[in-house]
C-alpha cells in the first residue's frame, strides 16, 4: 500500500513538472513583460529577483496602435461570432429537429468545406475585395471568418440540440405551445450552455485567426494579429514590450479558455468525443 | 464519427414532421449560401485563374495558356520544397503533440493533487494567438545568444544552436506542436476518464501487467480521439501561416505550399501561378481528406 502510495505521489510531482514546462513559454513571457529591456536580455537570466516595472504596458498602451487593433479585434471577432450563430442556429435546429434526406450530405458537406485550405481562395477573394472596396475593413474580415467558422458551429449547435429529446417538444406543442413559447421556454435553456459554448469557440478561434486577418487588412481594420505580427521586425525586437504586448492580446481569450476548456476543447471535436 | 451522429439524428424523425421540411430548408439555405459564396466560388475563379497568364501589374493582359502556369510552378525551383515543407510540417506537429499529450494525459489522469490547475496550465497554449506563441518562441527561448534555450544549454556545457538559421522547419514544428499539444492532450484525458475502470480491475485481478493494458485495453479505447485528434489538427495545419510569416518570412527551407501561394500571389504578383499553386494545395488537402477519412471510418467501425 505504501508503495503504491509513494508512486502515486511521484506520478503527481511528475505530472507537475511536466504540466509546467508545458506552460512554461506563458510564464517566462509573463515575467519578462515585467523586466526593463536591459533586464530582458540579461545573460543568465534573472528568474524573480529583478526590479519589476509596469513601464512596458504604459508604453503599449500609449502607442494608439494598440487599442485601434484592440477594438478592431473585437469587432471582427464578436461581429463574426454573431453572424454565425444567427445563420447556424435556424440551419442547426432545422437539421436535427426536421431532418430530411439531404441533411447528412448537406452537414457533410458543410465539413469538407473546413477541408478546403483558404489559399485555395486566397486569390480571388483578394481580387473581388479590392474591386469592391472590402481590403482592409472590419466586414470583409468578419464575413471571411464567419464561413470560416460556420460548419464547426452548425456541427456544435446539431449535436447540441440533438441531445435534446424531441418528446419533450412534442408534448409542449401537444399542451398548444406556439412555435415561439416551445423555442423560447422549452429549447433555449436547455440548450442555452451548448450555445455559450459554440459562442466562445467560434469568438477565440476568429480571435486568433491569423490568415485572413493579416492577408485581408493593412492600416484602418487591423486586428491584434497584425498589430503583433509587427513586432517581427528586426528593429523592433524589444523582448520586454513584446512580451507586455503579447500578454496584452491573449488575456482576453485566455481567461474565456480557461473559464470553459471542457467545452471548447470537446466543440472542437463535432460532439465525437464525451 | 459523423455516420453515427448523423443515422441517431434522422432517428428522430416523426411521420407528421413532414410539413416542416420547406421550412426547413428555408432555415438551412443561408448557411449554405455563404459557405458556397466563399469556398465554392472562389475555388471555381482560381481553377479559372489558373489557366490564364495574369499578371497583377499589367492588367487587361489575361489570356488562356492552358496549362502553362501548371508546368510554370512545377519546375519552380520553390515548388518541390514546398510540398515536402508541408508534409514534414503536418508529419511532425501530429507525432510530438499526440505523443506528446498523450503522456502527459497519462500523467495528469495518475496525478491526485490539483488536477484543476493542471489542466488549466496545460490547456493555456492553445489559446494563445500564432503571431504571439512564434515571436514569443522565436525570440524569448529559441534566440542563439540570450535566449532561455541558450541558456540551458549553457548549464549542460552545449554550445547555444541557432534554432532558425539551422533548422527553420523543426522549429517551426516545435512551435505549432506546442500550440498542438494541449488540444491532444485533453481530448486524450477525457477519454482516458470514461475507460470503464471495473476492466482494469479486472484485468489486474487476472495478472495483466500495466503494459498489457495500456496496449491492449487503453489503446484501442483512445483509437477514436485519437483518429479525430489528427483530424482536426490536419485541418488546421493544412493553412498554417502565419508562424511561418513572423518567423522566417518564407524562403525554400520553411515555406509550405500556403505561404507559396501567398508569396507569389502578394509578392510577385503572378496571379496564374499562385493560382496554380492553391490547386496544387487543395488537391494535397483532398488527398489527406481521403485518407484522414477513411482512417477515421475504420477506427470508427472497430
Amino acid at each position: 500500500m505504501r508503495a503504491r502510495q509513494a508512486s502515486s505521489l511521484g506520478m503527481t510531482a511528475l505530472a507537475w513538472c511536466a504540466a509546467f514546462a508545458v506552460a512554461f513559454p506563458l510564464l517566462w513571457a509573463l515575467l519578462t513583460s515585467f523586466k526593463t529591456e536591459m533586464e530582458a536580455a540579461s545573460f543568465p537570466p534573472h528568474f524573480l529577483r529583478f526590479a519589476w516595472t509596469l513601464e512596458n504596458y504604459r508604453v503599449v498602451m500609449a502607442d494608439g496602435d494598440y487599442f485601434a487593433s484592440l477594438r478592431n479585434s473585437l469587432i471582427i471577432a464578436g461581429g463574426s461570432s454573431a453572424l454565425v450563430l444567427a445563420l447556424a442556429v435556424p440551419a442547426a435546429w432545422a437539421m436535427a429537429f426536421a431532418p430530411t434526406r439531404r441533411t447528412r450530405g448537406t452537414l457533410l458537406w458543410m465539413l469538407s468545406t473546413k477541408m478546403l485550405p483558404p489559399v485555395g481562395a486566397l486569390i480571388p477573394v483578394y481580387l473581388f475585395y479590392r474591386d469592391w472596396g472590402l481590403l482592409d475593413s472590419t466586414f470583409g474580415v468578419a464575413l471571411l471568418l464567419a464561413a470560416g467558422n460556420l460548419p464547426i458551429a452548425v456541427w456544435m449547435l446539431f449535436s447540441n440540440f440533438k441531445d435534446v429529446p424531441a418528446e419533450i417538444l412534442e408534448a409542449a406543442r401537444m399542451d398548444g405551445a406556439t412555435l415561439l413559447q416551445e423555442l423560447g421556454v422549452v429549447l433555449a435553456p436547455m440548450a442555452l450552455p451548448g450555445l455559450a459554448s459554440t459562442f466562445f469557440l467560434i469568438f477565440t478561434l476568429a480571435w486568433n485567426e491569423a490568415f485572413w486577418t493579416l492577408n485581408l487588412t493593412s492600416v484602418d481594420a487591423a486586428p491584434l494579429t497584425a498589430f503583433i505580427a509587427a513586432f517581427s521586425s528586426p528593429q523592433g525586437l524589444f523582448w520586454a514590450r513584446l512580451s507586455a504586448a503579447s500578454m496584452l492580446t491573449i488575456a482576453p481569450v485566455l481567461v474565456i479558455g480557461w473559464f470553459c476548456q471542457r467545452q471548447l476543447v470537446r466543440g472542437l471535436t463535432f460532439g465525437a468525443v464525451k | 464519427m459523423t455516420a453515427a451522429a448523423i443515422s441517431t439524428g434522422l432517428g428522430s424523425t416523426g411521420s407528421g414532421r413532414a410539413y416542416l421540411a420547406f421550412r426547413a430548408r428555408l432555415l438551412v439555405a443561408p448557411a449554405v449560401g455563404l459557405l458556397l459564396a466563399t469556398s465554392i466560388l472562389p475555388l471555381v475563379a482560381t481553377l479559372w485563374f489558373s489557366v490564364i497568364d495574369y499578371r497583377l501589374l499589367t492588367p487587361g493582359a489575361s489570356r488562356f495558356v492552358g496549362l502553362e502556369n501548371y508546368r510554370r510552378l512545377l519546375t519552380d525551383a520553390a515548388f518541390l520544397p514546398a510540398l515536402l515543407n508541408s508534409v514534414v510540417l503536418i508529419a511532425l506537429v501530429l507525432t510530438i503533440s499526440i505523443l506528446g499529450g498523450l503522456a502527459l494525459a497519462l500523467l495528469i489522469e495518475r496525478a491526485t493533487l490539483g488536477r484543476g490547475a493542471l489542466r488549466l496550465l496545460v490547456i493555456s497554449p492553445f489559446f494563445v494567438m500564432p503571431p504571439v506563441s512564434a515571436l514569443l518562441w522565436k525570440n524569448l527561448l529559441m534566440q542563439p545568444v540570450a535566449g532561455f534555450l541558450a541558456w540551458i544549454a549553457g548549464i549542460f556545457g552545449m554550445a547555444p544552436f541557432d534554432w532558425f538559421a539551422r533548422i527553420p522547419l523543426v522549429s517551426i514544428s516545435i512551435i505549432v506542436a506546442w500550440q498542438w499539444l494541449p488540444f491532444a492532450c485533453l481530448i486524450l484525458l477525457t477519454s482516458l476518464q470514461s475507460f470503464d475502470r471495473e476492466q482494469r480491475e479486472a484485468a489486474q485481478l487476472d495478472g495483466a501487467s500495466t503494459i498489457a493494458i495500456f496496449r491492449h485495453l487503453i489503446l484501442p479505447h483512445l483509437a477514436r480521439p485519437m483518429a479525430i485528434v489528427v483530424m482536426m489538427e490536419t485541418i488546421f495545419l493544412l493553412s498554417l501561416f502565419a508562424e511561418i510569416f513572423v518567423t522566417t518570412g518564407g524562403g525554400h527551407a520553411s515555406s509550405n505550399l500556403a505561404f507559396l501561394v501567398y508569396s507569389q500571389a502578394m509578392l510577385q504578383y503572378d496571379v496564374g501561378a499562385a493560382s496554380a499553386a492553391g490547386i496544387v494545395a487543395v488537391l494535397f488537402a483532398n488527398i489527406l481528406a481521403f485518407f484522414l477519412i477513411r482512417a477515421v471510418g475504420r477506427s470508427l467501425d472497430a
